[in-house]
């Protein structure tokens, strides 16, 4: 269906006369403040050609966000504007048009698509209702044609039953389903410009790569020029064109991808690509530790029940985690890898008490079987550093106070000696010693993960959890924190249990691996053994779908297995089958598969 | 609330990180409005305890003077600077004595209630289960219970009396308190840092007392000016009903009631008395107002 549109396309994408759909010129955005106006975004220009991709990349702040919004029409209103530059879409000039005039084009003109498929749908509505409101908004058309758009709409992002997918809620979906529901509805009226900002973060590698690739056909289908505004370095190797990349507000370098990562012109761009984490075949990894085990984890289930029926008695249970083991031995960094819903963050839930579990667990020569709660001594022995850093501390407690807490909780020193602790901690994570009666709020992303880490060191444990505690935050702060996190393992003789679901980073920290799936792990071993010679299909689907910062990789195919996912959902009575583990040399653990 | 920093006793020495309470006093000292607020706040007081200094009448004196010959009541005048009642006593003089019956109700009695509702709201929402399912049905069915009838059947039974009174509008008015700050805590409770407090060790009073009640505190400060005006009212309806305070004992309600009659005649019967009630629920409002932006870190360096 789509041949003459690609036809025309290639037509058009004849050298030198591609013509620019969208061009921006010496964008300056600013915002209102008691002090006067302060500007965000300055001298921002660039030409967005027919079928073209363009990454926007940058660190969070550094205004690639604004910039969408901008070109969008909606900057939040009354404080943030456009203070100076141009804006043109074809032959309009964007920023003169009125409000209406600019409706008008929104959506039908300029799409976009948002991070989070979660919050951009509304959740009483049916996926059809919204497909068919969008279409209805902009064209008029008869009730089958308009139908008829949005099947077409929903086919074209490969769904399956396009015409029973009208009738679902937002909820009956995963996060990729609705990613595409998102993508169907912006390019159900055949826009100019797709503007992408994070569309793929906030999804599972797996589906990432699902996601990406319908972006990339349908935008050769369709010759839809995309603005893809991204953080990730990988995304935009294997997307874009050309790259645009920014900090604090600037336009650091501009060019074409293979430019950019072959030869970074600009130090700041250096920087960053520097920090991204690669992923290798696992080489170098030193001799695995024979150290006595710190944490030992034995045969660890967590169901949570699912109520219903007229008695509201629990009908279902989810088994979160189903069957675990594995140690940690001491001076150790074990990592747990796996998609959302795959259990590893449960597991640490279990390990801190936070849900009840059966099984046994051992930290630091405390035992904590099922049913039991840990006790201080216990909890003494593991700590846990969270993902979100702001939402993990809170707001309305000094740092200090907060570092401070957990040495208050356990009676450990009179309050001067807590208060030598509390800045000695601090200078050791990297901080200063006057910043301790600040509040949260006033220390940025990286600052406050170093916050909890000394909160977390406080007590001196054996075992630190670290749940995604870097996955929040910018490639070249995670990098640092991830050093920092590396100095302190050697010098407190910490294990710790890092929980991720970005196989690169993990290749870089772990000395051993496991991958989960459906709460049980299917492969584990040292991180040579899992990255140089992955046995298990979904060890090898999770690397395949990593994105490569390298624009110059030619991407291998990519199949996602075909049918229904299985679920950890069961009816209450049944239990989950627990695949065996087998060892096949070295501890390289791996459990069957057909 | 303000002793944020308690974690250490008083002998240790004084610390650089002290500033916050100073800080919190400080910035609330630049609010005018808020100033402003508490000034009215301390006139009120002033006037109710200082009442028989200030007035040369008593209240209950019914006057010669202050009725016109055909027995009208006075409008404000030299004399009587806010005029007369309809039995000829000074409105001046009722408004300050009133004062301390209005001051009891609306900050005593509100002051109970927002006590009980905040003990009962948080406990129910933090440890949910059986527990808070009964606090919450108890709380839904003093809801649905009308207040009116309710009070009444309390003020029956024992005798009529200011803090009979007070009792009946603490035991009346919590509800509301309650069952919008079990919501706010239950949502507090699902927070990551209380989660993380959980990892650390911390008891469940730590938890309550430094975590998640200073985040109450604006939603506390709200519902407790919004309880001001209300009970005044309340007070006053129980008063007319003859179950409150009784005559000739003048509070700021009763005197409303007393001479809504006669609005058109002698509006600034009706007009003084309920001036007051405004003034006083809007002081302590801009005074809650500002105390909510100051005890919250967040909101510094924005004032």
């Amino acid at each position: 269906m789509n041949a003459a549109v690609t036809k025309l396309s290639g037509a058009e994408r004849a050298p030198d006369t591609k013509p620019s759909v969208l061009s921006v010129e010496e964008l300056e955005i600013s915002v209102r403040t008691s002090e006067g106006p302060r500007v965000l975004v300055q001298d921002l220009s660039f030409d967005l050609a027919r079928g073209e991709t363009l990454a926007i990349a940058g660190e969070s702040g550094s205004g690639k966000s604004l910039t969408s919004l901008a070109i969008m029409g909606l900057l939040p209103p009354p404080a943030v504007h456009v203070s100076g530059g141009r804006i043109r879409l074809g032959e309009a000039d964007l920023l003169s048009l009125s409000e209406r005039r600019m409706r008008a084009l929104r959506g039908a003109r300029v799409a976009m698509i948002f991070q989070e498929p979660m919050t951009s749908l509304n959740p009483v509505l049916t996926i059809g209702r919204q497909l068919i409101e969008a279409i209805e908004a902009h064209e008029t058309l008869s009730r089958r044609e308009v139908r008829a758009r949005a099947i077409e709409a929903l086919r074209a992002v490969r769904m399956s039953q396009p015409e029973a997918r009208l009738k679902q809620y937002p909820h009956e979906l995963s996060g990729g389903m609705r990613q595409r529901v998102m993508i169907a509805m912006a390019i159900a009226l055949r826009p100019d410009v797709l503007i992408a900002d994070e569309p793929t973060t906030a999804l599972d590698v797996t589906v990432q790569r699902e996601v990406l690739e319908l972006l990339r056909d349908l935008q050769r289908d369709l010759g839809t020029a995309v603005i893809l505004i991204t953080h990730d370095m990988g995304v935009v190797a294997e997307m874009a064109d050309r790259v645009v990349v920014m900090q604090a507000g600037r336009m650091v370098e501009q060019g074409p991808v293979q430019e950019i990562f072959a030869a970074p012109k600009e130090p700041y761009t250096r920087a960053l690509l520097a920090a991204v984490p690669r992923m290798g075949r696992g080489e170098g990894a030193g001799a695995p530790s024979t150290a006595v085990p710190v944490a030992r984890v034995e045969g660890l289930r967590v169901r949570f029940d699912i109520r219903g029926g007229i008695l509201n008695r629990p009908i279902h249970a989810v088994h979160a985690v189903a069957g675990v083991s594995f140690e940690i031995r001491a001076g150790e960094t074990f990592s747990l890898v796996g998609e959302s819903g795959c259990g590893k963050s449960t597991i640490a839930k279990a390990l801190t008490g936070l849900v009840p579990f059966e099984g046994l667990l051992e930290v630091a020569g405390r035992k904590l079987e099922s049913g039991q709660r840990p006790e201080k001594a216990f909890r003494r022995g593991v700590q846990m550093i969270f993902q979100d850093p702001m939402a993990s501390l809170d707001p309305r407690m000094r740092v200090g106070d907060l570092v401070a807490e957990p040495l208050v909780i356990h009676g450990i020193g009179s309050a001067h000696e807590q208060r030598a602790e509390v800045e000695t901690l601090f200078e050791r994570v990297g901080l200063e010693r006057d910043q301790l009666d600040r509040y949260p709020h006033e220390f940025s992303g990286g600052q406050r993960q170093r916050i909890c880490i000394a909160r977390a060191l406080a007590l001196r444990p054996r075992l630190i959890i670290a749940d995604e505690s870097v996955s929040a935050l910018d490639v070249s702060v995670q990098a640092r924190v991830l050093e920092l996190l590396k100095t302190l393992k050697a010098e407190f003789g910490i294990a710790y249990l890092f929980i991720s679901h970005d196989m690169a980073v993990v290749e870089n920290v772990s000395d051993r691996v496991a991958v989960m799936r459906l709460g049980q792990i299917v492969e584990m071993g040292t991180r040579a053994q899992l990255f140089g010679d992955p046995r298990h299909p979904y060890t090898r689907q999770l690397i395949a779908a990593v994105p490569v910062p390298d624009p110059t990789r030619v991407l291998p195919p990519f199949s996602r297995p075909q049918g229904e996912v299985p679920s950890p959902v069961l009816r209450r009575g049944t239990e989950p089958q627990i695949e065996a583990l087998a060892d096949i040399g070295g501890g390289h653990m791996v459990a069957s598969f057909e | 609330m303000s002793d944020t920093t308690g974690t250490l006793p008083p002998g240790a020495p004084p610390p650089v990180a002290r500033r916050a309470p100073r800080g919190a006093l400080a910035r609330l000292m630049r609010r005018k409005l808020a100033l402003f607020g508490l000034m009215l706040i301390l006139l009120t007081i002033a006037g109710a305890v200082l009442a028989p200094w200030l007035t040369p009448y008593d209240p209950n004196e019914q006057m010669f003077d202050g009725l016109t010959i055909t027995g009208a009541p006075l409008p404000p005048n030299a004399d009587f600077w806010l005029g007369t009642d309809l039995l000829g006593r000074d409105l001046l003089t009722r408004i300050l004595y009133g004062a301390r019956t209005s001051l009891i109700i609306g900050v005593v009695a509100n002051g109970i209630a927002l006590v009980i509702g905040t003990v009962i709201g948080v406990s129910a929402g933090y440890f949910r289960g059986i527990f808070g399912a009964v606090l919450m049905r108890f709380t839904d069915l003093m809801m649905a219970f009308p207040a009116l009838l309710l009070a009444i059947c309390l003020a029956a039974i024992f005798q009529p009396s200011l803090w009979i009174v007070a009792m009946v509008i603490a035991i009346v008015n919590w509800v509301q308190t309650a069952r919008v700050l079990y919501t706010e805590t239950t949502s507090l409770a699902e927070r990551e840092f209380i989660a993380a407090e959980k990892t650390l060790g911390a008891g469940h009073a730590r938890i309550l007392l430094r975590h998640i009640l200073p985040h109450l505190v604006p939603t506390i400060i709200v519902w407790g000016t919004l309880g001001i005006s209300t009970t005044v009212l309340l007070e006053a309806t129980l008063s007319f009903l003859g179950i409150g305070v009784q005559p000739p004992t003048p509070s700021w309600g009763n005197i409303i009631f007393e001479n809504q009659t006669y609005f058109q005649a002698a509006p600034w019967l009706v007009f003084f008395p309920g001036a007051a009630i405004l003034i006083l629920a809007l002081s302590f409002n801009l005074l809650g107002d500002a105390l909510r932006d100051v005890l919250d870190p967040t909101q510094r360096g924005r004032d």
